[in-house]
């Protein structure tokens, strides 16, 4: 792999840089792999990366319907956090959150993490006592957390309207100073180049078309271009399909798929220099280093696979966006997009074994994906090397709906569902 | 934007007059009691969720507040039928129907 440095963008230059490295193959499959992993999000190449870089098992193979990093990884408003309520959410976001910390570094490529800080605002009182319970059980996990009350979000965010006049005041915030965004296109492409550098397969518009499962077990995937490919263990890691998924295997996940949908306006000036989040009045926004604001919606309430989410749920977030932001009434929106969800009951996800033997799944992330995609690779790649689910993925297992140990995560998952 | 058509109130309205309740004909079991933990779970959280025909329970939430029963194709959002309560669909899946 050609390392990325100021040196090399000189040197590159001298040739107007026309004899940059490929960032990744596009190899045939082999006929077997020691681990498969169907699925090129986030999750999926930062699995690969870390079975690759961090358990040495490099023959292992990606397949990607798609292209890489063209599904949820890329359809998203790019917030990092780890300010979860429950213990295991927690240590899986804080797990995640130090990743991010040197993620550029370990892949010597720019995914522009920024630790600009997020908000999450409270406008009632029930609200403002459920921010202190959650950045007090943060704190006693060691995550970073401080609840401001009204004055304080003011100061930090001049151009919101904190005053008493709106419709929900602004009544305070729980506030986390690690946190941040980083670029979601560098991050899937990132993962994608270290993942390849270590030897694993990048395999592009494949399709999977069924799981091969003899005796209980899985030796496999069937493919519509390239037939049967045989593999030791399959991680599914198909956000939005992963019900699918599990029905060719033969069981059922307690997964609703629904459109989550965000929108970008026109560049502007610097204006907002941290994320800002409502549960209550129920939006999301940041600025972009280029410029545009990028405000996230919340999910349609019926079931739907169709990447475009409907018009009243942007309605109702345009309406939250502008009784914050008043001067934001007038900056033109450019574009709107959707991604499918697939959310759990419990606003968790589900990494775990199955039972399949030597199948693995990792999905149900809901609204919440992106923040802990190098934690959830990790984990994830962690599980498959050793065929047991690793200490931070236990309590995510997909049997907890069967025995009720579940993670109720709504009121930090951000977004109603 | 759905123009749902509500079979009590006989008349299409628009979607925000309806609030999708998830999925419909779901059976209580008849003896808890006997449940498993299995039985019991996934009663209570297994839901269908399928890339295709699908049943929903919907209610006019704005409107005449009654619950009815709604045939909708997830992929293309086709609403295929409405029906209420206690009747049965007469859209349904083929891999469903067998």
């Amino acid at each position: 792999m050609q390392h990325y440095s100021g040196f090399g963008l000189f040197k590159h230059s001298l040739s107007h840089h026309e004899n940059w490295q490929r960032a990744w193959r596009n190899p045939t499959p082999k006929k077997k792999y020691d681990v498969i992993i169907v699925g090129g999000g986030g999750h999926g190449l930062a699995t690969a990366y870390y079975l690759a870089k961090q358990f040495g098992v490099t023959n292992v193979a990606v397949i990607e319907k798609g292209y890489l990093g063209g599904g949820n990884t890329a359809r998203n408003t790019t917030i990092v956090r780890s300010n979860y309520l429950w213990d295991e959410a927690a240590h899986l976001y804080e797990h995640a959150m130090k990743l991010w910390e040197g993620l550029s570094q370990d892949l010597n490529y720019n995914v522009m993490f920024s630790q600009r800080g997020v908000l999450n605002l409270g406008h009632t009182l029930q609200d403002m006592r459920d921010i202190e319970r959650r950045v007090n059980a943060n704190r006693l996990n060691g995550i970073d957390g401080e609840v401001l009350d009204a004055k304080q979000v003011q100061e930090l965010v001049p151009h919101m309207d904190c005053s008493a006049n709106t419709r929900y005041p602004v009544m305070g915030a729980s506030w986390q100073p690690r946190a941040g965004v980083a670029r979601h296109d560098a991050v899937a492409w990132g993962f994608a180049r270290g993942a390849d550098a270590h030897g694993v397969d990048l395999i592009q518009q494949t399709e999977v078309t069924d799981l091969i499962i003899e005796d209980g077990t899985i030796t496999g995937v069937k493919t519509n271009r390239y037939g049967e490919i045989k593999a030791d263990r399959v991680g599914c890691v198909v956000a939005g399909n992963s019900s699918v998924l599990a029905n060719m295997a033969g069981f059922e996940l307690p997964l609703e798929s629904h459109p989550l949908q965000a929108l970008v306006s026109e560049p502007i000036k610097p204006i907002l220099d941290t994320v800002v989040m409502s549960n209550h009045v129920h939006g999301y926004v940041s600025q972009s280093d280029k410029g545009d604001l990028v405000i996230g919606a919340g999910i349609d309430g019926y079931n739907g696979y169709g990447q475009r989410g409907s018009y009243p749920t942007i309605e109702h977030t345009v309406q939250a966006i502008v009784e914050l932001f008043p001067i934001f009434s007038r900056v033109r929106m450019n574009r709107q997009w959707g991604g499918i969800v697939d959310t759990c009951p419990d606003a968790c996800p589900i990494i775990s074994d199955t039972p399949v033997k030597n199948l693995f799944f990792n999905c149900g992330w809901g609204t919440g994906g992106f923040k802990a995609t190098p934690g959830s690779g990790n984990v994830f790649a962690a599980s498959l090397a050793k065929g047991e689910m690793h200490e931070l993925a236990k309590p995510f297992s997909m049997f907890r709906f069967h025995n009720g140990a579940l993670i109720d995560e709504h009121g930090a998952a951000g977004v109603a569902h | 934007m759905f123009h749902i058509y509500c079979p009590h109130c006989g008349e299409y309205r628009e979607e925000e007059e309806f609030h999708a309740a998830g999925q419909a004909h779901i059976a209580r079991p008849l003896d808890p009691e006997a449940c498993s933990d299995k039985e019991w779970g996934e009663y209570m959280f297994f839901r269908k969720n399928p890339r295709g025909i699908h049943h929903e329970l919907w209610v006019h939430a704005a409107g005449c507040r009654k619950f009815f029963n709604m045939t909708r194709d997830t992929q293309t959002y086709e609403i295929k039928e409405v029906y209420k309560i206690g009747e049965q669909p007469t859209v349904v899946a083929q891999s469903a129907a067998k």
